[in-house]
């Protein structure tokens, strides 16, 4: 029961960095500093509008990825893998 | 015939025996087949059929449209539509999944112990779904009238007869595989036009890479550049900041969206579809691959597209197109009334200005952008008959995914869990086949018959997902003590508040003439369009809920042990098919 316990904390701790990172790449860089980050260009982008076009997306497929493989690391160091 | 109809129709009627085909080997024989196709798919066949199924005509068709004329304001969604998976893949997915039930009023009927509760999501999701199809069907019928030239009405009956074919035969297991192929085709035809436009305009095949090129005609000068000054000139907002509506309001559109996506019943079902919660939350992550490979594109072909057409029409600065010399794209345009030219100043030529006095483009509709676009910029004509076939590869593989929502929802939750809950497997399997034949001819009579705020009820569907759905199973899930009845207050109010706003604005049911306030910015709530209420709904649904929990006490300690149960992947493991 205690591991259940520890086991369930590790997880919403994951959830929440990318959580964070999901909320600062596409509200944070793509909606709410745009501006100031549009007066960074990479080639013929501006930042704010290549993270609100692209950069985000890229980082939410990153994202579900990392995720994915922390759990599964999870699952084996709780033993709690499907059988 | 010419040669553009001939490959039309190979590629047409070649794809459709291809998912004919498909139909006749996934045939399903239980009910598991039907609703889960036998919780056997991998998660990487998952991820394609998830990516077939989300995108929609919607997607492939009106998107990039969209993008081209609202340029950066356009993120939305692309930013929505994609986010959601990530909170589908952390906070639904893998312990739904764990549940290992058939569908989503299922799921919250065992959560929250309460027939209302799986009552308002079986309407919920059935509203959401119809409304859904509704664009679909239209979608169908628009890609046979333009491409094949046959009636509306037989195009519309000719995609309803396939998707009826290989959707009552196989069900779940027949979809699934069905979607595969499907995705394959669109994703096809999305992206080879975009390569072959990219490569004309920037010298770059790849068109993420070449919206953020120089262009090719040797002047150095970015894409983005020379379409923020070409739109400026013409009195347009500029391209890379027209930022509809203001932050606040495009803040809550793309969390509405997020959440809204996250919340659609046809996509969480497929995740009940793969073997393990491992294979659930890798299915979540191949989707969203196979997804970005056309969110991606869709930036560059809805700029691309835009500088296109403002090339087209005038070639030079201050030298505008002679309207007689029209290309032949605008001609067939013409002729579908989608695309209209007025010569208000008599002078022969097309002036195209943000002015409405002076713009002599009176109608440019947005979902021509991706269907002209190899025409515009004049591809080959296998290129164009791909087009076609990817258009209604994407609405009937949607369509087949909503359909089978709404069988599901009615012969498995409405009959078998509340009216006749004695029905044997193959009587629930039967009714489901004619529950969904049912669904079909609705579907095929509303796609004919599109009531007149067709358009306005997508705002509903996702403002329904995002207001109901959604935080009712975030809740079950991490909110161990909630109860039942403080979850059903939370729904109902999460809706109500939503669907007021919604007709406050656009008309009690949609019948104009009855919104009590205008449709326009200054009476929004905080500038907050009713397509982006959503988000403001669920915060509400989860306040009330909340706020009701003390009222009501926790969950009783049974179901508090099994929302434990489904938060690990390990033990008591009751799999979709040993159900």
């Amino acid at each position: 029961m205690e591991e259940k316990q520890t086991y369930w904390s590790e997880n919403l701790r994951l959830i929440f960095i990318s959580l964070v990172i999901w909320f600062v790449v596409s509200f944070g860089f793509g909606l709410l500093l745009v501006e100031p980050l549009n007066e960074i260009r990479i080639g013929g982008y501006k930042l704010g509008f290549w993270f609100a076009q692209q950069g985000s997306i890229y980082t939410f497929v990153g994202l579900v990825f990392w995720y994915t493989k922390k759990m599964n690391d999870l699952d084996k160091k709780y033993n709690v893998e499907e059988s | 015939m010419d040669e553009l109809k001939l490959y039309t129709y190979i590629a047409v009627f070649g794809s459709f025996a291809v998912y004919f085909g498909i139909a006749w080997w996934a045939r399903a024989g239980s009910t598991s087949d039907f609703y889960v196709a036998g919780g056997g798919v991998t998660p990487l066949q998952n991820g394609m059929a998830i990516g077939a199924d989300w995108m929609s005509a919607a997607s492939f068709i009106s998107m990039a449209g969209m993008i081209s004329f609202l340029g950066y304001g356009g993120s939305v969604f692309l930013m929505g539509w994609t986010g959601g998976y990530v909170l589908l893949a952390m906070l639904l997915a893998p312990y739904l999944r764990k549940h290992g039930k058939f569908t989503v009023p299922e799921f919250i009927f065992d959560r929250y112990y309460s027939k209302t509760a799986r009552v308002v999501a079986v309407v919920c999701l059935i509203i959401a779904s119809l409304t859904y199809i509704i664009g679909q069907m239209k979608g169908v019928g628009v890609a046979f009238s333009r491409f094949l030239e046959v009636d509306y009405d037989l195009g519309l009956y000719i995609g309803m007869f396939v998707v009826w074919v290989y959707a009552v035969l196989g069900g779940m297991k027949g979809i699934t595989y069905t979607q595969i192929a499907q995705y394959v085709v669109l994703i096809f035809a999305y992206t080879i036009p975009a390569v072959f436009i990219s490569l004309q305009l920037t010298g770059n095949p790849i068109p993420q890479l070449g919206l953020g090129s120089t262009l090719a005609d040797g002047s150095g000068v970015y894409l983005l550049d020379k379409l923020d000054l070409v739109v400026t000139e013409l009195g347009f907002k500029e391209y890379t900041t027209d930022n509809m509506g203001g932050s606040v309001n495009m803040f809550a559109y793309t969390l509405s969206l997020m959440i809204g996506t996250a919340g659609l019943p046809h996509v969480i079902m497929r995740f009940f579809t793969v073997p393990s919660v491992k294979a659930a939350r890798q299915s979540a992550g191949y989707a969203l691959v196979f997804i970005a490979l056309l969110y991606t594109v869709a930036p560059a072909v809805g700029a691309m597209a835009r500088l296109n057409l403002m090339n087209t029409i005038e070639p030079v600065a201050g030298q505008n197109l002679e309207y007689a010399e029209r290309p032949q794209w605008f001609k067939d345009w013409e002729k579908t009334g989608l695309l209209q030219y007025e010569d208000k100043n008599g002078d022969g030529k097309i002036q195209y200005t943000a002015d409405k006095a002076t713009n002599e483009m009176v109608k440019v509709d947005r979902d021509i952008m991706v269907l002209a676009n190899p025409a515009i910029a004049n591809l080959p004509n296998w290129v164009i008959a791909l087009v076609a076939a990817g258009g209604l590869a994407a609405a009937l593989s949607t369509a087949a995914g909503l359909l089978l929502a709404i069988s599901s929802s009615i012969s498995h939750d409405l009959m078998k869990g509340i009216l006749t809950p004695d029905m044997s497997e193959k009587d629930e399997l039967l009714a489901g086949r004619v529950v969904m034949t049912i669904s079909v001819m609705v579907a095929g009579w509303l796609g004919l018959n599109p009531p007149g705020f067709a358009a306005g009820t997508v705002a509903l569907a996702f403002g329904l997902a995002a207001s109901s759905i959604f935080p009712a199973l975030m809740m079950g899930i991490f909110a161990k003590k909630m109860s039942g009845t403080a979850a059903v207050w939370g729904m109902c109010s999460g809706i109500g508040v939503t669907m007021l706003y919604v007709f406050q604005h656009k008309g009690f049911m949609f019948i104009p003439g009855t919104s009590f306030l205008g449709d326009m910015g200054p009476n929004w709530f905080f500038g907050i369009s009713p397509n982006a209420f959503g988000a403001v709904g669920a915060v509400v649904n989860f306040a009330v809920a909340f706020a009701m929990l003390k009222v009501t006490g926790p969950a009783p300690a049974h179901i508090q042990q099994m929302v434990e149960n489904f938060r690990t992947p390990h033990g008591g493991v009751s799999a979709a098919h040993d159900h």
